[in-house]
């Protein structure tokens, strides 16, 4: 059958793809864009691991059709450095050692960026329910919520210098 | 796997049920949070995934001062979001707000929560509370239904198989009129209701119930109304004898299930309690809502 040309934009480029019409965007980028930041882990929208902003919403890509994407506008992962560069979210991940096996790290890096934008200064509950879509199986939550918090602090420094 | 659909964005209504009605096997894809795990568990797949949020009276919130119109697959974020529905119908908007993470709240719609007619979704006891009409479209036009009368039992309802909820319209509440919404899970985020209980509640001018509405969800297959709990209020302050008369009225309007979040007995038992404490919250809240009527 034949497939569907999609037009996009995914982290600030133009983007096209073919994909089948009951592909999952999350499939789609993956293996149509050769974006591998997002990851499946429950390919049913309970772990965030596959976490994206479309239109500027947080959604689960393995919930999204690939179709579904033509003329939106997606963030991922791959674009919340600026080259070598990392996102202060990123950086203090790193410093704070929050990441293990490293598969929810995308979609936390995401989820935490979208939190960050609505309110750039939660405190741990905030953080807690605004991550309540992202699941950890090996390095707990602590290290994560410490990492936002850091990386909260130094954004609204970088954004008040 | 999902491969085969094809999928279709109409712009407009009649387009929609245009297709539907073409295609036998299409089905409405509206946030899909449900309908892409259940045909990834093995249900069979769609022949035509017909996506619902290009058709702009799907996803948009209007309010003309005298009732509210919310598209059926506006999601749930934006009602969240929309400080005229927090005002008007607070313990709704608290539903909607409990369907699942940020992630799930981008695509979760009431037409979705109500259409996929699961026992324990959130946002039905309250659509019923407060009056929620939903405007359905289908090959002979449109029809007006109670929201009470969309899901027929779990899985089911009645909608025909080219029809879609399109929006939902709820009046704005008289003075002194509130509702309040209460759920039970073993947690505190991201479950499924062991039971739900949705409260309105009208008072008069000395603080006596004039009015009151009280459904519950996941005791039974659909959405049930407790009628004794709410008559027992009506002429009453909501305190004391007349809040006992609630809690009994409303675990005897149950007929729940045994399964592993929670026995018959529990359940019959926490609807009455969360009928309870969502009647004297909702009053509560009416209490604020005086003067003019």
């Amino acid at each position: 059958m034949s497939r569907v040309h999609v037009t996009c934009t995914i982290n600030g480029d133009p983007a096209e793809f073919l994909c089948d019409g009951g592909q999952t965007l999350l499939d789609a980028l993956r293996d149509e864009v050769g974006l591998t930041g997002a990851k499946e882990g429950c390919g049913t929208g309970d772990c965030g691991a596959c976490s994206v902003v479309m239109d500027g919403r947080l959604l689960c890509s393995c919930l999204v059709l690939a179709p579904e994407a033509e003329g939106t506008t997606i963030s991922t992962v791959e674009g919340m450095a600026s080259g070598d560069d990392l996102h202060p979210l990123q950086q203090c991940f790193l410093e704070g050692a929050a990441l293990q096996c490293g598969v929810c790290t995308p979609g936390f890096l995401v989820a935490a960026r979208a939190l960050l934008d609505r309110n750039p200064d939660p405190d741990e509950t905030e953080i807690r329910y605004g991550l309540a879509g992202n699941l950890c199986r090996c390095t707990g939550y602590d290290k994560i919520v410490r990492a936002v918090q850091a990386a909260a602090t130094e954004i609204t420094a970088i954004n008040e210098s | 796997m999902l491969s085969a659909m094809k999928y279709a964005s109409p712009t407009t209504v009649a387009e929609a049920v245009d297709l539907l009605g073409y295609e036998p096997d299409a089905r409405v894809y509206a946030g899909a949070t449900d309908l892409i795990p259940q045909i990834r568990a093995g249900r069979p797949e769609p022949t035509v995934m017909v996506d619902l949020k290009r058709i702009e009276r799907l996803c948009a919130i209007s309010g003309n001062g005298s009732n509210y119109t919310v598209g059926a697959a506006t999601p749930t974020a934006d009602i969240c979001a929309h400080a005229g529905l927090t005002a008007a119908f607070p313990g709704l908007v608290e539903a909607s707000g409990l369907i699942g993470s940020d992630q799930i709240q981008s695509r979760s719609s009431w037409g979705g929560n109500l259409a996929n007619a699961s026992p324990a979704a959130d946002t039905p006891p309250s659509l019923v509370v407060n009056d929620a009409r939903a405007v359905i479209a289908g090959p002979d036009g449109e029809r007006t239904v109670a929201s009470a009368d969309v899901a027929t039992g779990p899985g089911t309802t009645s909608l025909g198989p080219a029809e879609i909820i399109v929006e939902f319209v709820l009046d704005e509440p008289p003075a002194r009129t509130a509702d309040a919404y209460l759920r039970l899970i073993p947690r505190t985020e991201m479950d499924i209701a062991v039971v739900g209980a949705a409260a309105r509640v009208t008072l008069d001018g000395d603080g006596r119930v004039a009015a009151a509405a009280i459904a519950l969800g996941a005791v039974a297959p659909t959405v049930v109304r407790a009628p004794h709990a709410e008559a027992a209020l009506i002429g009453n302050e909501p305190a004391g004898d007349a809040l006992a008369a609630v809690e009994a009225a409303a675990a005897a309007a149950t007929d729940p299930i045994d399964d592993k979040r929670g026995t018959v007995a529990y359940r019959r038992q926490v609807a009455g309690v969360l009928a309870r404490r969502a009647v004297s919250i909702a009053a509560e809240r009416a209490r604020g809502r005086g003067g003019q009527s």
